[in-house]
């Protein structure tokens, strides 16, 4: 296993100099079906290990297949969703190689007849000095697969399979529904190859949100990315042996996966050696990838069509009536949104570029008002997920809350700075926002007597600026209310101190 | 040897139904009976004495109370040993399943239980399926009840043995390239290879998947036919299963027992004869031809020049299936876990591949490499996907001959059964036993096989196999009810009245 001390990576702007990224993002997308892709076992999270299995999901001889039917509609949907021709008949395929935590030792998957195929996404990214620009995302195919189980490796330090004494395979997520979106490669990106693949598992995440498919959830692994890389010579056309990071489980990762493959690539490249076709491990803590298993173009997956299927043809009719019934294309919906919020586009595009529009959308649909949705997000929430450096839709405060912690401002229980207070409580899973606000005392001092004897020792303690304010300068009561506030721990409402100073000091 | 267990399974129903036996009687004779000459024979893998009997004593309470659960209540019945039965052993003849009980049970065996058939055992098989001998088992052979030293056919040998011993009044088997019909054309018993999707296969051990099909063996036309009706129809859990009612089965082998058939065309298939057929087997078969005439069918040669390419594409798509569904037998969950030799702590990598090798068999591992071969990238148009082109000429030349004729006849096997290891170390020689067989499957068509006689070389019994365009199962039943009449009746009495009794044999 390569460590990151014998990488050399070169300067971004250094490999962009020399070479042209090329980039190919695989998506997998897990449905929010009830049950499984080809069994009626139920598919909820985090259920006690193996109890969501039935001779089928298990590989249990014998076992047969069905298609789940609402898994081919949410396929069907993603597909309409990203502007892909739907087959008319397709099949599903068998996947051959071992696997432990696989229980037939073959997946059943598409080949090369995906359920959808043709499309393509047009992606905002941001720019520089403001206002976006919008790149084309080709999209080869979209198709159903089932998922893997897990393994999980006791023992040894790393958690991985080399060095543990044992390994437990849950197969609960066995046959889970997967949809596996795969671009066609991605050319002349250039330096906004990073921003590009981010915006489009952004993007495609949204969408996918729009379509109420999946629970797109990323930290549970509902949605994830592999990144293909590849350098060219500059300018000179063609592609590159690839890199195929896989599982790389958050926005900004994708992001920082894809500069630190181009850098990595470089540093190889420039020193005259060539690129291992392989598929590495995205290490989120430090930044890096390792070299996962050496992946030939001679790997062999035996790929032949499923015989205890019958193929999935969807009539033009059904095709027609789910086209009909698709949510307002995310683009258009953002404009509209837009105008009906009174965002600037400056605005707009932070909070797009933060990957809070959604969060903001349904924290103004809890009651909040856009601006204090906005604020929320962009500067407490964003700076949050910025020093943790975990997805803002991940920090464990959600929408709902959001718009109750404004609600508590808005009726004086507390102010600004307790709500910040609020919700470090909600993150560390301190319960709800009124348990936290009772628990650590937050409430801000609304007893006047309390407040007036705050105030009274405050004047006392500052002459100078009492006789100020007394002399008509009342902007000087800042002073003095910054006094009061310290004395009462941040826990009282300002605009009423002020009021208080300048009674007494009328 | 118990007159009680001579009759056949309709019989057996008219005497449950009017009391003269019960269903413990019954079930106990067939335990007496598999106690005296199964050592001899070895149909069954596993016998369920206990289990059967408690069947047997609910079967008869129902009876008792006026509420038994149809026509079979009662009646035992072996199951072969690829079927999954909840709570007994279910091996496919493989060392690598050895002590497996499922959890659950195949649709077909639901079935059985839910209309009150007691289970005796599981019988013998080639493992997974794979031979044409029953000699592939991992447990041993089984032996042709009419020879003890000859093959009982393949791979469901120990449901026609054990149905031609009287150990079973029927028995389910499972046809992928003939192994219902084979066993039963070397057995002198009836087998039946229903329509592709017919019969639901959850929870069958898939061999091929495209390929394969529960079926019933029986020692009667009617026998199948009840038994057919019974396990038929579609299976939500089958995709591939046929979403069309079952046809009267029943009715068509009572109206053929009429034994008219005038309108009836029956296609002699060309390529299905002649050359490489034993003389006895040929001369049978002409007879039975030369009796349809006779009950008034017309009688036209067809050809289906495909037929000559099906062996070959058939040991390509079998390969590539089970090579795929052999996959899962990896010691990871259930079944036989070898840990290598002279490993300290073995990689489960390591751990499935010693499984693997020490859990199957010679034959298991040929068509696995077969497969994977055919399956493999720059192959796989080569030899996979040439043969499922040659799978569509086939179902073309049978299309072609069905607009010539009602049904189609040929010899079911070329030759009469052969001596155990005769024909083990050569694979071709024993896959040539599966040339009449294999189209069928090939096409989804069903086909029946039925005693024709005795060979006059041999003594040994030959088959006569029919078969039917998709769906119209019920016409197999017809003509083979038919047939069996005027063989019967030139025979004097079941051609099983002539096979050795085998009280006091030993293997
Ligand atoms: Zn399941």
């Amino acid at each position: 296993m390569s460590t990151a001390a014998e990488v050399t990576l070169v300067d971004f702007d250094d490999v962009l100099a020399s070479y042209d990224p090329a980039m190919g993002l695989e998506v997998h997308v897990e449905l929010n079906t009830v049950t499984k892709m080809f069994c009626g076992c139920p598919t909820e999270f985090g259920a006690e290990p193996n109890t969501q299995v039935c001779p089928t999901c298990l590989g249990l001889p014998g076992a047969m297949p069905v298609v789940n039917a609402k898994a081919v509609e949410s396929a069907i949907r993603i597909g309409l969703a990203l502007n892909c021709e739907i087959a008319e008949w397709c099949r599903f395929a068998r996947k051959n190689y071992f696997y432990p935590d696989m229980p037939k030792n073959f997946q059943t998957s598409q080949y090369d007849e995906p359920i959808a195929f043709e499309g393509f996404m047009d992606v905002d990214i941001p720019l520089e000095g403001g206002g976006t620009e919008t790149f084309r995302v080709e999209i080869e195919r979209a198709h159903m697969e089932e998922d893997t189980g897990k393994s999980l490796h006791v023992g040894g330090a790393t958690g991985r399979i080399h060095g543990a004494d044992h390994s437990l395979v849950d197969y609960n997520r066995a046959g889970i529904p997967l949809i596996e979106i795969v671009t066609k490669p991605i050319m002349g990106s250039r330096e906004k190859a990073p921003a590009i693949a981010k915006a489009y598992v952004a993007q495609l995440r949204e969408l996918i949100v729009a379509l109420g498919v999946s629970d797109a959830r990323m930290d549970q692994g509902s949605i994830r990315a592999d990144v293909n890389l590849s350098l060219a010579p500059k300018d000179q056309g063609g592609l590159g042996t690839r890199s195929e990071t896989k599982n790389v489980n958050s926005l900004r990762s994708v992001e920082r996966a894809v500069r630190y493959e181009m850098q990595r690539h470089a540093g190889i490249l420039d020193a005259g050696g060539s690129i291992l076709q392989e598929t590495r491990h995205w290490h989120e803590d430090t930044g890096i990838t390792t070299s996962g298993r050496e992946k030939s173009d001679a790997e062999d997956y035996r790929y032949f069509p499923e015989p205890d299927l019958v193929p999935v043809a969807p009539s033009r009719e059904w095709v027609e009536e789910l086209r009909a019934t698709m949510p307002e294309n995310p683009t258009v919906k953002k404009a509209r949104l837009q105008a009906e919020w009174g965002f600037t586009d400056l605005e707009m595009r932070d909070t797009v570029g933060a990957g809070a529009f959604g969060l903001v959308e349904e924290t103004i649909a809890a009651g909040a008002t856009p601006q204090s949705a906005r604020k929320w997000w962009l500067s407490d929430m964003a700076r949050r997920a910025n020093e943790s450096g975990t997805d803002i839709a991940d920090l464990g405060v959600s929408p709902a809350q959001v718009a109750e912690v404004q609600a508590l401002v808005d009726a004086k229980t507390i102010n600004d700075k307790l709500a910040r207070q609020v919700f470090d409580g909600l993150i560390a899973g301190e319960g709800t926002p009124e348990e936290i606000i009772a628990a650590r005392g937050l409430a801000v001092v609304s007893d006047d007597g309390a407040l007036g004897a705050a105030v009274d020792v405050a004047i006392a303690a500052n002459p100078d600026v009492a006789d100020k304010i007394r002399d008509g300068k009342v902007a000087a009561a800042g002073a003095l209310i910054g006094a009061v506030m310290k004395e009462m721990k941040g826990q009282a409402d300002a605009a009423r101190v002020r009021e208080l100073i300048l009674e007494r000091l009328a | 040897m118990s007159d009680l267990i001579k009759q056949t399974a309709a019989q057996m129903a008219a005497a449950l139904a009017d009391g003269t036996t019960t269903s413990v009687e019954l079930t106990q004779a067939h335990l007496d009976r598999i106690a005296a000459v199964d050592g001899a024979i070895h149909a069954y893998l596993h016998v369920d004495g206990e289990g059967a009997l408690a069947q047997a004593a609910a079967s008869d309470a129902r009876r008792s109370a006026g509420t038994p659960a149809g026509d079979l209540d009662g009646i035992p019945i072996a199951v072969k040993d690829v079927l999954a039965t909840q709570g007994l052993p279910t091996t496919c003849g493989s060392k690598i399943l050895e002590g497996w009980i499922p959890p659950y049970d195949a649709t077909v065996v639901a079935k059985l239980k839910a209309a009150g058939l007691p289970i005796l055992g599981k019988t013998n098989m080639d493992e997974f399926a794979m031979g044409s001998s029953t000699e592939h088992s991992a447990y041993g052979p089984t032996h042709n009840p009419w020879d003890l030293d000859r093959i009982p056919g393949g791979s469901g040998g120990g449901s026609a043995a054990a149905v031609a011993a009287f150990e079973a009044p029927f028995a389910l088997g499972t046809d992928t390239g003939g192994s219902i019909r084979q066993p039963g054309a070397v057995t002198g018993t009836v087998g039946v290879k229903p329509t592709y999707g017919g019969v639901s296969r959850y929870g069958l051990v898939a061999l091929a998947n495209s390929l394969d099909q529960v079926g019933p063996v029986t020692r009667t036309v009617l026998d199948s036919a009840l038994l057919h009706e019974l396990i038929g129809g579609h299976d939500p859990r089958d995709s591939t299963s046929v979403d069309a009612p079952v046809p009267g089965l029943v009715a068509a082998a009572t109206q053929g027992a009429d034994g008219d058939l005038s309108g009836l065309k029956v296609g002699v298939i060309k390529e299905l004869g002649g050359e490489g057929y034993q003389a006895g087997v040929q001369q049978r078969f002409q007879e039975s031809v030369d009796h349809l005439v006779a009950m008034g069918a017309e009688v036209v040669e067809v050809s289906c020049p495909s037929f000559v390419h099906a062996l070959a594409a058939y040991y390509l798509i079998l390969p590539a299936e089970a090579s795929s569904n052999l996959a899962k037998f990896d010691a990871m969950r259930y079944g036989l876990r070898v840990f290598p030799e002279g490993v300290d702590s073995p990689s489960a990598e390591e751990v499935m591949r010693a499984s693997r090798d020490a859990g199957f068999g010679d034959e298991v591992k040929r068509r696995i490499i077969l497969g994977t071969y055919a399956l493999s990238s720059g192959y796989y148009d080569a030899y996979y996907g040439q043969a499922q082109k040659v799978r569509t000429l086939i179902s073309r030349d049978f299309e072609a001959a069905f607009g010539q004729a009602d049904v189609l006849l040929s010899p079911t096997a070329p030759t009469t059964a052969f001596k155990l290891g005769e024909k083990l170390d050569d694979p071709i020689a024993m896959y040539l036993n599966d040339l009449a067989t294999i189209p069928a499957n090939l096409a989804g068509v069903p086909g029946i096989s039925l005693p024709s006689g005795l060979a006059d070389e041999d003594g040994l019994p030959a088959g006569v196999q029919m078969l039917a365009p998709a769906l119209a199962d019920d016409r197999l039943y017809r003509v083979g009810a038919a047939l069996e009449v005027a063989l019967t009746e030139k025979w004097g009495g079941p051609l099983l009245d002539r096979a050795p009794d085998l009280t006091g044999a030993s293997a």
